[in-house]
């Protein structure tokens, strides 16, 4: 059995037949090939699967891709414009908040969703914040001064 | 741009390798693809221990998409994993090997030990098939702690190590250390442990395997911190296969932590099937499956004396360690909680008397192997935590007893094998002190004192051996392979240069600071150079990343090379410039005739080398591609002294870091910018084993009690304080970097650090000691207790 998805990702109408049952994480990875968005846990704890959905933050293993339907997704792979970094992935990489990588698209797309909420956010709100992305490599220091130079740049 | 401006040393140069990753264009092993590919999935024992009476897979054979099903029966020619250090023990015999196969054979001996390789179609075609596959178990008593797996009585794990120990070995004089004891002023004893922790890379373990009937030939990627040791282990030992057919590649990882160095049963058995079905298959673990089957770290039980005269001088010391090894022997443990271990035990200090012995014992548990420090953590653990009770004890104060105890002259040898070339610990233990406003602790103690606070500061000045080495001196020491690292330098005909290295960055940025190292030697731009890393089918034989080497070792290899290419250039342009060979000096990218201003750029000389047309080709060789091996003279001894400041609400029992500074000696940097990373996440995992994470395992049954992300609790953003990190330089002696590495250095310091200041800070409430690590609830239990 198969259902038909249409929905919006990064800027491009997407069309599909999907079982059910397919995570959206799991169709953006494997029937789009966007594979920038990882997957590192199957208890919806580490963050690193975040995407926007209508603009909101939300970690694409904890939804079906059927509860996408009509919504406009961005993934990592829809922030640069024209080669040219959003200002928190050109913040990461300015302030070196990431080693691998792999949790790296989960945290840019928390952090710009972070800052949307709380564009003045300090350091504590920062790392509250951040409570549902896991990094095991950086110890959040630079992440976090990653986060706060993206909202000022943002802010710009 | 001037020529100085590109030598970068020293400069916090932006990574190279950041774009791909931000973009979401870096390639992991779980998004490489091969067409027609099919997925695998593994039956795992939910049995700590158990024997296998039947395995039945006819049903699930039939079931729709399956492929191709495997058990351990199958597997026939396909011999264990093996153990790539012998340890010998004191009764002059070999460390008991017992068999690791790749699929258990007649028994299982942890929750999550391989049964069966289930391929299918689809991932859950894979899954549910396996559900289908009937094993009869007769369920037999588990052990997982490894004091208990010592008992008589205690359930026979392996029928080749009889009560479940694996060696028992010791270091140092015996005999000078009980005299020492016997004339001490005051002796310290701890009884520790040192909690075992699950790795957790946030990139789980994965692997593609593909089989080419074409030329016979397979190609292996697969999440690993040393591809040519992969492939070496996997080939050589287990499948039987020539190391030439066999191509492994291990593309971007996403962090490894130790975790990533060995070989596993899954991919080795991917590789076999994949012949077997004649399609590609994938894997990746789900992260319930990496709390099982990763190799896991720590987990030692110890007994520790300090002996010191009436001035607080240490005499000598006195360990005993109960090493868990798990269900088998991975890859690397047996030298974790020895070679690893017992030879840190001197620590920045004088002790002029050590014996340590150590059994190591096999238990019903996933196996343990290195991880973030692999047993300097646990030598550092022991050794401040025994300074911090013996100046408790003596009323002596903390920095006080470390300077009474330092060591000052070097090199040094110790009395557990190591010689130390170089150091300067009271400059890092002074700093520290600054950093961490030491002066200021006593009123920040009495001030929170008034809210109801405890208060507590701690330090830990460590020592870890990095770059681990010279190969002779490993080997004799029952290491079975070499420990050098391979750089080449192919210098294209355009001036470009591309690096091949057998270190490798799972996170680390080795594209970055080695093309800081080869731009700054010859003069040019950054972007000229490429760094190739991780495929076996483009780098030559090098021994991959672990034990903070990459630069120590990697990087030196890279020097030597890169000093071959000069030493060629010099004489390209000695004949394009005719000019003596010894006239030539090369300089900011040029070759220079000596006292003159005529020369040659790199470039220039680069394209002489590959269109030869002007050329002495009677004495030369075309081309200009160098390659060199560096076998490293002894260790490296990153060091440096943490302080934590905590205070604990005795209330709820909650730990909060106020503070946490840390000044290390890395030697010379490349860049600053990437060292504090390594610093920080360090930290983090330090902090993390001491604060929060702890591996469980059910006693009874031998169940994992910490599976998932909702019981194993992972350092987050909130629970970390902004570390204050600085750095003092003594050069190591013995590499042309001078350069001792910063990868590990967090994890080691950090632990004792704050256990130390929890300490400090419960001792007002009477408590004495407390293990890691320090949760609420063990915290509050320790001070309830210390009431009655
Ligand atoms: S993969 Fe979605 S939260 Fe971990
Ligand atoms: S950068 Fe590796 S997990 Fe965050």
């Amino acid at each position: 059995m198969s259902v038909a998805l249409s929905l919006t990702v990064n800027g491009k109408a997407e069309r599909a037949e999907i079982d059910p049952r397919t995570l959206l994480v799991e169709f953006i990875r494997n029937d789009l090939g966007l594979t920038g968005t990882h997957v590192g846990c199957d208890t919806g704890q580490c963050g690193a699967c975040t995407v926007l959905i209508d603009g909101n933050a939300v970690k694409a293993c904890t939804i079906l891709a059927v509860q996408a339907e009509a919504a406009k997704v961005t993934t990592i792979e829809g922030l640069a414009n024209n080669g040219e970094m959003h200002p928190m992935q050109a913040a990461f990489k300015e302030c070196h908040g990431l080693q691998c990588g792999f949790c790296t698209p989960g945290m840019v797309l928390s952090a710009i969703d972070l800052v949307q909420r709380h564009p003045n956010a300090d350091e504590k709100k920062i790392r509250a914040e951040l409570e549902g992305n896991l990094c095991r490599c950086t110890g959040y220091q630079n992440i976090v001064k990653a986060v706060a130079q993206g909202a000022a740049a943002m802010r710009r | 741009m001037g020529a100085n401006d590109l030598n970068t040393i020293g400069q916090s140069v932006r990574r190279k390798e950041d774009y791909r990753f931000l973009i979401g264009a870096g390639q992991y092993t779980d998004d490489v693809n091969p067409p027609h590919h099919t997925h695998a999935y593994f039956l795992r024992s939910p049995h700590a221990h158990a024997k296998i009476r039947k395995t039945d897979t006819s049903k699930a054979k039939a079931a729709p998409g399956v492929v191709g099903i495997y058990t351990g029966a199958d597997l026939t020619g396909v011999n264990g994993l093996p153990c790539g250090w012998l340890i010998t023990g004191t009764d002059g015999q070999p460390m008991k090997e017992p068999p690791h196969p790749v699929l258990a054979q007649d028994k299982v001996r942890y929750v999550g030990d391989g049964i069966a390789l289930v391929i299918a179609e689809t991932p859950d075609q894979a899954k549910d098939a396996a559900e289908l596959i009937d094993v009869d178990y007769e369920v037999l008593p588990a052990v997982v702690n490894p004091v208990d797996a010592l008992k008589s009585g205690a359930p026979q794990i392996h029928d080749g190590a009889p009560g479940n120990k694996c060696y028992t070995w010791a270091l140092g004089d015996k005999a000078a250390v009980d005299a020492a004891f016997a004339k001490a002023a005051h002796v310290t004893k701890l009884d520790i442990v040192n909690n075992r922790l699950i790795p957790n890379a946030i990139e789980p373990r994965a692997a593609v395997a593909s089989y080419s009937r074409a030329d016979d030939g397979y190609t292996l990627y697969v999440t690993s911190q040393n591809p040519h040791v992969e492939r070496l282990l996997m080939t050589a030992f287990v499948l039987g296969l020539p190391e030439t057919k066999v191509r492994v590649i291990a593309p971007d990882v996403g962090g490894g932590f130790g975790s990533k160095i060995y070989l596993y049963p899954e991919e080795t058995a991917m590789v076999w099937a994949s012949k077997r079905v004649n399609r590609p298959i994938k894997w990746t673990a789900e992260r319930s499956e990496s709390f099982l089957s990763d190799a896991h770290g720590r987990d030692h039980v110890t007994h520790a004396e300090l002996a010191l005269d009436k001035d607080g001088k240490f005499l000598a010391m006195r360990v005993h360690t109960t090493a868990a090894m798990g269900a088998y022997l991975s890859t690397f443990a047996s030298c974790i909680p020895t070679i690893l271990y017992a030879t840190l035990l001197a620590g920045q200090y004088t002790t002029p008397a050590i014996y340590c012995e150590v059994t190591a014992v096999f238990t019903n548990t996933a196996p343990v192997d290195a991880y973030r420090g692999a047993g300097r953590p646990e030598a550092t653990y022991v050794v401040e935590r025994l300074v911090y009770a013996a100046a408790a004890e003596m009323g002596i104060a903390q920095d006080e007893i470390r300077r009474r105890n330092f060591i000052r002259k070097f090199p040094y040898q110790t009395p557990v094998a190591l010689l130390y070339d170089t150091g300067g610990y009271d400059a890092c233990l002074d700093e520290a002190m600054k950093m961490a406003d030491v002066r200021g602790f006593a009123a920040r103690k009495a001030e929170a004192a008034k809210r109801g606070k405890l208060r507590g500061l701690g330090y830990s000045s460590y020592i870890e051996a990095c770059g681990i080495a010279p190969s002779n001196i490993a080997g004799a020491l029952g290491a079975r392979a070499g420990l050098y690292e391979v750089g080449e330098v192919r210098v294209n005909p355009t001036g470009g240069v591309t690096v091949f290295t057998g270190s490798h960055s799972h996170g680390q940025g080795h594209e970055t600071t080695f093309s800081q190292v080869v731009a700054s030697r010859l003069g040019i731009p950054i972007e000229n150079v490429e760094i190739v890393h991780g495929d076996t089918g483009r780098i030559p034989f090098g021994m991959g990343t672990y034990g903070s080497r990459s630069l120590a070792v990697g990087g030196t290899a890279i020097i030597k090379a890169l000093d071959k290419v000069v030493a060629k250039g010099k004489k390209i342009a000695a004949h394009l410039l005719e000019a003596a060979e010894a006239d030539i000096e090369f300089k900011d990218g040029k070759f220079n005739v000596a006292g003159t201003d005529r020369s040659k750029a790199f470039g220039e000389v680069a394209l002489a080398a590959y269109v030869p047309h002007n050329y002495p080709l009677d004495k030369l060789e075309p081309g200009l591609d160098e390659t060199a091996f560096y076998d490293p003279t002894n260790f490296t001894f990153p060091a440096g002294t943490h302080i934590c400041e905590v205070e604990v609400d005795p209330e709820t029992g909650v730990v909060q870091i106020v503070d946490f500074s840390a000044c290390d000696d890395f030697g010379n940097i490349i860049n600053p910018m990437i060292v504090e990373g390594q610093v920080h996440g360090g930290l983090a995992q330090g902090i993390g084993q001491a604060l929060l994470e702890c591996c469980v395992y059910d006693k009874e049954t031998g169940q994992l009690l910490t599976g998932s992300y909702m019981d194993y609790a992972m350092p987050r953003a909130a629970h970390l304080p902004s570390f204050k990190v600085a750095t003092k330089v003594t050069p190591c002696t013995h590499n042309p970097l001078g350069a001792k590495g910063c990868g590990e250095a967090g994890a080691i310091g950090a632990p004792a650090a704050l256990m130390n200041a929890v300490h400090d800070a419960l001792a007002a409430a009477g408590v004495k000691y407390i293990d890691m690590p320090a949760t609420p609830h063990r915290v509050w239990n320790a001070i309830q207790a210390a009431k009655h």
